[in-house]
């Protein structure tokens, strides 16, 4: 165990040093603090207000931009070590490739997480301490989306990152990842609906397996129990499961997705060549 | 200590390693030579575990080093041709390395200290940041540090100046004893006093092994 939290450690503390970790800090601590500035608080909109209105509006950038973010800085994490030859000269020494690989996933995992929710923790001290109504049950309710959006990407980007050759293709097929689970999925479905080729059940089964989707439809749910926004789509979610059900089920799900890719991950770093 | 048998390593249609069959063993000092692409890397690496083979096999002390990479791994050194750009700064680099191979941390700043490296003004500073003697001075002083029995050196001197390889070679004979000691080097010259075996690589083969006096220095 103590190699795996070295491991760990290690890439925490080397990520804490980074541009990119900087940048990504600055990005969702400035949007927190640009939203106070712009008097987000005080505005109105389909009657959410406050820091409820805040937090909504926080998820829903933090929908586009995290994917993006963990995909682009964690992809090259192992391929980029085996393209500089780092990993030829760190795993010379008696590290088990488990406890290498789980150690980096778990570094890297506290560096993504961390500055999001930390955001988010500002942003409910400043509330409160200008007197704002704090919605516990939203903040909680985004702490564990955020946690298995986080886990779901990270764990799709440790296994790209374990079987391409080179830093350039990781980036391509990540960005590749994002843009089709972010837009593209969605087209083709509603080009699919809208033929009547398939059962509206199947579509809408096949865009909530989508970790963006499924944390979309979560995060609007706390404001809508009976997510109305989403018009007849609603009807075949809320009448195959309950709304609790389902924000159990938008939590789970991309956590335990991340963890069955990073174990694929895992399996193929394990059974290729390592350098 | 070591015996490859058969080995074979294909990547894709090129043949990296043709069937290779050779023993190391211990007070053996050997220079492995051969043009760029003779496999020599390749032949490390499959000893180190890296690589899964097409067919045969390596054993270090009769363990395979894919299945038991960390048993096999704590008996070698290793020091490669181009210190990689390791992001880590001395400090943690040095944490690394005594953590997982359970390295007395005084012993490489003794050993840095006899290659010239001043290491206590250089903690804080990335690797990557290290000229390229100053990252390969910290290499071998680690590699000299874990007390292996095997250490197994690619090009070490590539980036040293006359000095420093002196100190490293004079460092070397002092801790050679006992051990099995691998040189991948062009120049011949430079380790002749260090080595009493040669072996030639060509295609992926070897094509000649001889044992050799050693000359003192």
């Amino acid at each position: 165990m103590k190699n795996l939290y070295l491991i760990a450690y290690l890439d925490l503390r080397e990520s804490l040093r980074t541009k990119w970790f900087v940048v990504y800090s600055l990005v969702f601590g400035g949007m927190i603090a640009l939203f106070f500035i712009a008097g987000v608080t005080e505005s109105q909109v389909m009657g959410f207000s406050g820091l409820s209105r805040l937090l909504l509006m926080y998820i829903q950038i933090t929908i586009v931009i995290l994917p993006i973010f963990i995909l682009i800085t964690t992809v090259r994490s192992i391929s980029g070590d085996r393209d500089n030859h780092i990993l030829e000269y760190m795993l010379s020494f008696p590290i088990s490739l488990k406890q290498y690989y789980w150690g980096k996933i778990i570094g890297r995992f506290v560096t993504v997480y961390v500055p999001v929710i930390f955001a988010m923790i500002i942003a409910v001290v400043y509330g409160a301490f200008k007197g704002a109504d704090i919605p516990w049950n939203i903040f909680f309710l985004y702490t564990g989306l955020l946690f298995a959006l986080s886990s779901s990407f990270l764990g799709i980007a440790f296994f790209i990152s374990s079987f391409v050759k080179s830093s350039e293709v990781a980036l391509g097929i990540a960005f590749f990842i994002w843009i089709f689970l972010l837009a593209f999925i969605d087209i083709a479905l509603i080009s699919l609906m809208m033929q009547n080729r398939f059962n509206e059940g199947l579509i809408i089964a096949i865009s909530l397996a989508n970790p963006m989707e499924i944390f979309r439809v979560a995060a609007i749910s706390l404001f809508d129990p009976e997510l109305t926004v989403m018009g007849p789509v609603a009807f075949y979610i809320l009448d195959s499961v309950s709304q609790g059900a389902f924000v159990a089920l938008s939590i789970g799900y991309p956590v335990v997705l991340g963890l069955l890719f990073a174990f694929l991950g895992y399996k193929i770093f394990e059974k290729k060549d390592l350098v | 200590m070591i015996k490859i048998s058969n080995l074979t390593k294909k990547f894709a249609s090129h043949v990296s390693l043709d069937g290779v069959n050779c023993e190391f063993k211990k007070n053996e000092s050997i220079a492995l030579m051969g043009a760029n692409g003779a496999g020599k890397t390749t032949l490390i690496r499959s000893i180190l575990g890296y690589y899964h083979p097409d067919s045969g096999e390596v054993l270090v002390d009769g363990i395979n080093p894919i299945k038991q990479r960390t048993k096999v791994l704590k008996n070698i050194s290793f020091v490669p041709q181009l210190p990689p750009p390791i992001k880590l700064n001395i400090d943690e680099l040095m944490q690394y390395v005594s953590v997982s191979a359970t390295i007395d941390k005084e012993l490489i700043k003794h050993y840095a200290n006899e290659m010239k490296l001043d290491l206590k003004s250089n903690m804080n500073k990335s690797f990557f940041k290290l000229s390229g003697g100053m990252k390969q001075k910290l290499l071998i002083a680690i590699s000299l540090a874990k007390k292996s029995d095997i250490i197994i050196y690619d090009e070490p001197t590539a980036n040293l100046d006359p000095k420093a390889r002196d100190d490293f070679y004079r460092l070397l004979e002092q801790n050679e004893e006992e051990k099995v000691l691998l040189f991948v080097t062009h120049r011949l010259e430079e380790v002749k006093d260090l080595v009493n075996r040669q072996i030639y690589m060509d295609l992926g083969k070897i094509v000649s092994d001889d044992k050799i006096s050693k000359e003192s220095f």
